[in-house]
């Protein structure tokens, strides 16, 4: 199928050069020292804000991640050609799923380092947190990828894409980080796994359609 | 049923109209060489024919498959030739893309480099594999933007070539060009377009491969020639 | 004709304007228990449903503009978007000078208000990114298709902040409860017509703006052309 073809251009290209994959990992170690640096936390309260600072580190490396999804088919404008090759929404599929694994890949290295400096159990409930994780990184790669393909050609384009990206992912961010925060303090309870679907469905959806108004105008 | 089949296209970026009502009927297996000045709009045309822009108006009727070629390279640096040209074959849904992959190298002369990098490979190379990418899949239908411009002489022998096998095949061929003296010899027919529309389509001339300035004179604007469909 | 409309659109939300704020201010018995300041939420609650009225103007001229392509959608879209955020941003600064007075604090990340905000910052996004494209066509698409993000985004914020922000009271929501005394009706009406015609009028006044802009772009395209 053409977007897996797609998808595995995507992560070939990456694993050769591993560009956004070292930036968004070593972005996501600075941001876990800095914090530790920032706030003297005891137990209680890193355990408190743990959700929060886990999918704010999450939510930075994945602009970084998306960001470049569409910026590497414009060397040798190879958007033109792929756009005339196959319908719009493979390419945009294909381009989810690449970021999607890239993205998730850098959560699960984040996740023990994490772990380590903060001093918190993520084992436990490991599946429940894997789950939240999925659902909540393709929230974040479908509505990065359709901004990547929106900001393409558009001036400032790395400094635009977040400030676009940030807060459409809010409503996702505070489901995904209250789960997390839930999970990590040992309560099983995923409240908000609605909200993660209907986001994910929703925007899925209406990325798919418009984005063959994104691509050919 | 003609081959392409475009018919009053215009297309306007912002209020500027780059095609005013543009028309062109290609038939089958036919080469046209699509002339013009620059600016007269034959990127914005071909990329039209090609699905990468929608006319603001008009009606385009593509048949068969499409092989681009514009004027971006548009291959993966950081893939090596084969893999390259194996995701484009997959992309156009080949049975075998690794065998045709291997095929489309061998014709142009790089299967000596097809494990190389496309980012390690020379001008004239990367050239001959942007080619070997636009015939990969035998298309029906060959849209090139200025296909000769920049090639080395290594790379126009592979064009011509190319293009004249495909000729045989049956293909249908539209090139802009305005180096018209190219692309006379491979066209059997030349549309020429003057500031967004086409003023004269019709079969090449020997009047038009002599002197390469008759059709401006003739059908240009300014000029006294009516148009001819 | 155009200006016609401009002008008594503006005219009469204007009067509507004076004459409410005079009865607001010197004629409607204030509330018991919050004081003066209540009247603010004469100001604060039209000036938030003026802004959800235009940005749902916005998303449908959006919605039309894709499937119509005529610039004039375009237009209508971002001159309501920019009243829209405008009207927002009267409704975050009256929310939070009400919130200082009545509670001493700025700002209290209620629901509702939290929910203004994240409109306002999906918004700015949109009125930030359409400077940053130049060509006209490209511009209304991408803008389009924004608008129809953030517009399909605010729901599901509004259900997100709903589950999780049980931290302050946001004023009790009167109309739900029912608790707007009748006299307080008709200033709160009249509040929310003329913020309505103000915010067309200057919708308007943006759409002329936006057209004699595109006329001028391709004038000089056409220049350069030649």
């Amino acid at each position: 199928m053409a977007a897996l073809a797609i998808a595995g251009k995507d992560l070939r290209t990456e694993w050769r050069t591993r560009e956004s994959l070292n930036s968004a990992v070593s972005f996501a170690l600075v941001i876990l020292v800095l914090f530790s640096f920032a706030f003297d936390l005891d137990r209680e309260e890193r355990l408190a804000i743990s959700g929060g600072l886990l999918w704010l580190v999450y939510a930075f490396a994945g602009a970084l991640i998306v960001n470049r999804s569409f910026a590497r088919e414009v060397p040798n404008d190879c958007l033109e050609v792929l756009t005339s090759s196959v319908r719009g929404w493979s390419i945009f599929l294909g381009k989810s799923v690449a970021c999607f694994v890239l993205l998730l890949l850098v959560e699960l290295i984040s996740l023990p380092i994490f772990g380590l400096f903060y001093n918190i159990r993520w084992t436990g409930s490991f599946f429940a947190l894997a789950l939240v994780m999925a659902l909540s990184t393709w929230g974040i790669t479908v509505v990065g990828t359709a901004l990547s393909a929106i900001t393409v050609n558009v001036r400032l384009r790395e400094l635009m894409l977040p400030v676009l990206l940030y807060p459409l992912m809010i409503p996702l961010l505070i489901g995904a980080m209250e789960m997390t925060t839930g999970l990590l303090n040992g309560n099983a309870v995923l409240s908000d796994i609605r909200l993660l679907i209907v986001y994910d469905v929703m925007f899925t959806a209406i990325s798919l359609y418009l984005i063959e108004f994104i691509l050919v105008i | 049923m003609h081959a392409v089949a475009a018919d009053g296209v215009w297309k306007y970026f912002g209020d500027y109209p780059a095609l005013r009502g543009a028309g062109l009927e290609v038939s089958r297996g036919s080469c046209v060489a699509l002339i013009g000045r620059n600016g007269a709009g034959k990127t914005t045309l071909l990329r039209i024919l090609a699905g990468l822009s929608k006319p603001s108006k008009g009606t385009i009727a593509i048949d068969g498959r499409i092989g681009y070629l514009g004027h971006g390279i548009g291959v993966y640096d950081d893939l090596s030739a084969v893999e390259n040209l194996m995701l484009f074959g997959r992309l156009a849904g080949l049975p075998n893309p690794k065998e045709s992959a291997l095929a489309a190298l061998e014709h142009v002369g790089l299967t000596r480099v097809k494990d190389g990098l496309a980012r390690e490979f020379s001008r004239g190379m990367r050239q001959r594999l942007a080619i070997a990418r636009a015939f990969l899949h035998n298309p029906d239908l060959l849209l090139l933007d200025e296909p000769f411009t920049s090639l080395d002489d290594r790379a126009i022998a592979v064009l011509q070539q190319l293009l004249t096998e495909a000729r045989k095949r049956g293909s249908t061929i539209v090139m802009s060009t305005h180096q018209i003296r190219e692309a006379m010899e491979l066209a059997s027919d030349v549309a020429l377009l003057e500031r967004g529309r086409i003023v004269f389509s019709g079969p090449r001339s020997n009047e038009m491969t002599l002197d390469p300035g008759f059709l401006y004179r003739t059908y240009g604007e300014g000029s006294s020639g009516e148009v001819r469909a | 004709m155009r200006e016609k409309i401009i002008y008594s659109l503006g005219i009469l939300g204007t009067i509507l304007l004076v004459y409410n704020f005079y009865n607001i201010f010197l004629v409607i018995p204030i509330d018991a228990l919050q004081g003066a300041i209540y009247r603010i939420i004469f100001i604060h609650v039209p000036a938030a449903i003026t802004a959800f009225s235009f940005y749902g103007v916005a998303v449908v001229a959006s919605i039309a503009f894709l499937v119509r392509k005529n610039f004039w959608w375009d237009s209508l879209a971002v001159s309501a978007v920019e009243v829209g955020t405008m009207f927002t941003l009267v409704n975050l600064a009256t929310g939070s000078i009400w919130g200082r007075v009545e509670w001493g604090i700025w700002w209290a990340w209620d629901a509702r208000m939290t929910s203004q905000l994240m409109c306002f910052l999906l918004y700015l996004g949109y009125l930030l990114m359409r400077p940053a494209i130049a060509e006209p066509q490209q511009r209304g698409i991408m803008s389009a298709v924004l608008a129809i993000f953030a517009a399909a985004d605010i729901p599901i914020v509004v259900m997100a902040i709903r589950l999780h922000n049980v931290r302050t009271q946001h004023p009790g929501p009167v109309l739900e409860t029912g608790g707007l005394a009748p006299v307080y009706w008709p200033p709160f009406l009249i509040g929310i017509v003329c913020f309505l015609l103000l915010g067309s009028a200057m919708i308007l006044v943006r759409l002329h703006q936006e057209s004699s802009h595109r006329e001028i772009d391709s004038l000089r395209r056409e220049l350069h052309a030649i």
